[in-house]
């Protein structure tokens, strides 16, 4: 049967709260970059009350899910909204990874041209990976062996563990789901351990910086932002456990649970296509 | 003050604010439509002073009132003021007001995260207008904030970069949360193939935004690192390629042009049926020359960069694709032309702004066909002809199709009439100004006039002094609109449920006037 009445909320002030967040945020980011770091206060501000705004927003969210506000109508719109808010992500990373394919395909290759190499570069040979032919240093880029292939490994195994964890759900076995939903934390975490790891080392040992040309700046961009949406993804997956271990969610209606599952496997596909273009190829 | 939760099975019960927490905190999507458009229209006469400083110093050859960096800083600010802050939002506004009536919905499926797109943009406006008083003032650089001019502003340059992410979001979540609607919320009965034309370019639209908007917001987080955290996309000594900001910009920037142009379509596609008394000619055929429109969006944007140096082979792929653009829209214009072919035509005031886009735009997308042209473009390029052939479609298409749909559905919005022939004036008056900036661009464009250039040789002087005239005469005839709107509000006649004989989508045929708050409770009975 059709459900006779969909549920529109109450007014709330968290959304604008929000706002006043990003705008703090960015207005202490923007005098920090700039090199007045008073905004440092303004930056850690905007993010207190950010975190407080979700902390409510979320909570007020969780507690009309409990209380069955929910029925398959408005489920409907969740896993509607959720899916194009993955497709959005999807394009986001696509931007970046244009510019590794220019820069790979057309802007290198054109500077080590005869043209440029007789006018203003001589010398420059163009090959992957390159600095640029402004960029004196030696540096050694990142192998796709060792922690790389690991983190493979690990990121996959995550996916695994995640689908084990949501059977354990629509099953009722609350025992698997928490054990396997706890795995997958972890193996995500041990995954950003490692990438803080690789950092490091590249930093240290390799010369590789942000600042190595556009091999540096393709690689931290889309290696980083990646680590950025693990961290938010784990951190995700961490609140979804506490509500596990709290009695939240039904076998046949848990779709925050699906939802950020569906987030974590994005991130997945994601890091198989970073480990092919950006650390093997 | 936390959200009470209500429990009965819907809203209107409970936490209710008044004064201007409920307008900050409000979920329903009336409101928020009301918000969308009165924060546009403060945009429009914002971005309109900064259009009249520029025509003022184009009034004259030589430098009279402003040095050239203000100058550049005003075209770059009236560009993306225009586009993101006055015209992108009045669209939303439309939807937000509109599409819950027609598909008889009770809200817009995401009431909240409504009331955030919304609450994100006065954010941005404001990041926008505090760049004028940092060093080095607002980013000259122009609305396509094009490297390596973005990295070598001042601090201005950051506060713009982070208002284009804000207003990103925006899009973004309003975006989600249309197509949302109108994918879940349609009332039993209402097939997609039944909603009115204006659902439908939404759908595509929204699609457009959320595909394009976070590409967007990669390019301007490149130029932000490249600026302070030593990448270099978009520096050749570091194997980057400043094209390569004009290609990213542009996979935005031409889907962007749809995402003003289709609602407007959509606009006129309810407003030309009404007053013709006929249904839209060819229905089907306009949703496939939408779709079309936008799958062929994606594959032309180099149309804007002949000039920066493409193999030929490239330049061909693009022309071909953009011309290729013209099909659909002509299967538009036609079906436009065909619904009113023996209707029985009235000429109220949303039908004249209707016919007056239908014209208008028309013409400026005759003069892209014209700038689609490789060969012809390379000439044209950055001249006062790409400004007036844009300015037809945006300035004058968009707008129109803006002013049909407000005052077409101020009467079901406020349930008050507007002064018709009040109305008539703003029409005639915007229609006659407008044309005289705009047309005499084409003649400077052709001679050779630059565009975004504070002076110029004598030869052009004529035909910037009839713009700059007729500039002044459009932007003094808007006050005369704000006029109608405020009056039709305070005072205007009580209008009828179905003010226009043809209108028949739901809003007209199933609500009453003015439309409740929550339109449908309980979805519709549609046979
Ligand atoms: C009365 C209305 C308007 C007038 C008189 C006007 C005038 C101008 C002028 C003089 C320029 C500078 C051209 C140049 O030097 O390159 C300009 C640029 C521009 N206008 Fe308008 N404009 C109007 C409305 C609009 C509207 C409604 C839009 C909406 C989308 C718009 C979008 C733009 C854009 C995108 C640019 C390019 C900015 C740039 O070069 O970066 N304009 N306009
Ligand atoms: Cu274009």
């Amino acid at each position: 049967m059709r459900q006779e009445h969909y549920y529109v909320p109450q007014p709330m002030p968290w959304p604008i709260m929000g706002s006043t967040a990003l705008f703090l945020m960015i207005l202490g980011g923007v005098f920090v970059m700039n090199g007045a770091s008073a905004g440092w206060i303004s930056l850690a501000l905007g993010v207190v009350v950010l975190l407080y705004m979700l902390l409510r927003w979320f909570g007020d969210v969780i507690r009309e899910s409990e209380g069955g506000k929910y029925g398959s109508w408005e489920d409907v719109s969740f896993r509607w909204g959720m899916s194009w808010f993955i497709f959005s992500e999807v394009m986001f990373f696509a931007g970046f990874f244009g510019a590794l394919f220019w820069a790979r395909a057309m802007s290198v290759p054109d500077l080590s041209s005869l043209l440029h190499q007789e006018m203003l570069w001589p010398g420059f040979k163009g090959l992957w990976p390159s600095a640029g032919p402004g960029f004196a240093e030696e540096f050694t880029p990142m192998g796709a062996l060792g922690i790389p292939a690991i983190n493979t490994l690990l990121l996959l195994s995550s996916g695994v563990t995640l689908t084990y964890a949501h059977w354990g759900l629509v099953n009722n076995q609350r025992g698997k789901l928490n054990l396997f939903l706890f795995l997958t934390i972890v193996l995500g975490a041990i995954f950003l351990g490692l990438q803080i790891y690789e950092y490091a080392h590249a930093y240290s040992a390799l010369n590789l910086k942000l600042s190595t040309g556009v091999y540096g700046s393709t690689f931290f961009m889309l290696t980083g932002f990646h680590g950025f949406h693990v961290t938010l993804g784990a951190i995700m997956l961490t609140v979804i456990l506490f509500r596990c271990l709290a009695g939240h969610f039904k076998s046949d209606h848990h779709f925050a649970f699906e939802a950020v599952a569906w987030y974590w496997h994005f991130v997945d596909v994601v890091w198989l296509l970073l480990f092919i273009v950006v650390y093997w190829l | 003050m936390s959200a009470v939760l209500d429990t009965h099975g819907h809203a209107d019960h409970g936490y209710h604010p008044g004064g201007i927490m409920r307008w900050i905190t409000t979920t329903n999507h009336k409101d928020i439509g009301t918000l969308y458009l009165w924060f546009s229209f403060i945009m429009f006469m914002v971005g309109g002073v900064m259009a009249l400083v520029i025509r003022l110093e184009l009034f004259s050859p030589g430098l009279q009132w402003v040095d050239p960096d203000f100058f550049n800083q005003m075209t770059t600010m009236h560009g993306l003021i225009m586009v993101f802050g006055a015209i992108m939002p009045a669209f939303v506004g439309f939807a937000n007001w509109l599409i819950p009536m027609m598909i008889g919905a009770p809200d817009m499926a995401f009431a909240r995260m409504n009331n955030w797109s919304f609450w994100i943009l006065p954010f941005a406006a404001a990041l926008l207008v505090i760049s004028f008083f940092t060093p080095g003032g607002a980013p000259g650089v122009g609305w396509t904030m094009y490297a390596p001019l973005t990295v070598q502003m001042g601090m201005g340059m950051d506060l713009t970069i982070f208002a284009v992410h804000l207003l990103g979001m925006s899009s973004i979540m309003g975006s989600i949360n249309i197509i949302t609607t109108i994918l879940n919320l349609r009332a039993p009965g209402m097939g997609l193939m039944r909603m009115p034309l204006f659902c439908w370019t939404w759908l595509i639209t929204a699609y457009l935004l959320v595909a394009t908007m976070p590409v967007l917001a990669g390019a301007v987080t490149m130029t932000l690192t490249d600026r302070h955290f030593g990448t270099t996309f978009f520096n050749a000594a570091g194997g980057g390629d400043p094209v390569l900001y004009q290609h990213i910009f542009w996979f935005f920037g031409h889907p962007e042009v749809y995402i003003i142009a289709l609602p407007a379509f959509g606009v006129v596609s309810q407003v030309i049926p009404a007053f013709a008394r006929k249904p839209l000619f060819g229905y089907a055929s306009m949703v496939s020359a939408t779709a079309g429109i936008a799958i062929l969006s994606f594959i032309v944007w180099a149309h804007h960069m002949y000039t920066v140096g493409m193999p030929v082979a490239g330049q061909l792929f693009f022309m071909y694709a953009t011309a290729l653009i013209a099909v659909p829209t002509g299967v538009k214009v036609f079906n436009w032309v065909a619904t009113m072919w023996k209707g029985s035509l009235s000429f109220e005031t949303p039908m004249l702004f209707a016919v007056g886009f239908l014209f208008l735009f028309t013409l400026g997308g005759f003069t892209g066909l014209v700038l689609s042209l490789a060969a012809v473009d390379i000439q044209l390029h950055d001249t006062y002809y790409v400004v007036a052939h844009f300015h037809y479609v945006m300035a004058i298409g968009a707008v129109f199709a803006g002013y049909a749909g407000v005052y077409f559905w101020l009467p079901k919005w406020t349930g008050r009439m507007y002064d018709e022939a009040l109305g008539k004036w703003h029409f005639w008056l915007s229609v006659i100004f407008i044309n005289i900036t705009f047309f005499v661009q084409h003649f400077a464009g052709l001679a050779g006039m630059p565009r975004r250039i504070p002076d110029y040789p004598m030869m052009f002087e004529v035909w910037n002094k009839i713009s700059s005239v007729g500039a002044f005469g459009f932007g003094i005839s808007q006050l005369l609109f704000l006029y109608i709107i405020v009056s039709a509000i305070r005072s205007g006649e009580k209008a009828p449920d179905k003010p226009w004989e043809g209108a028949d989508s739901l809003e007209w045929t199933h609500l009453p006037t003015p439309a409740p708050r929550h339109s449908f409770h309980t979805p519709p009975v549609l046979k």
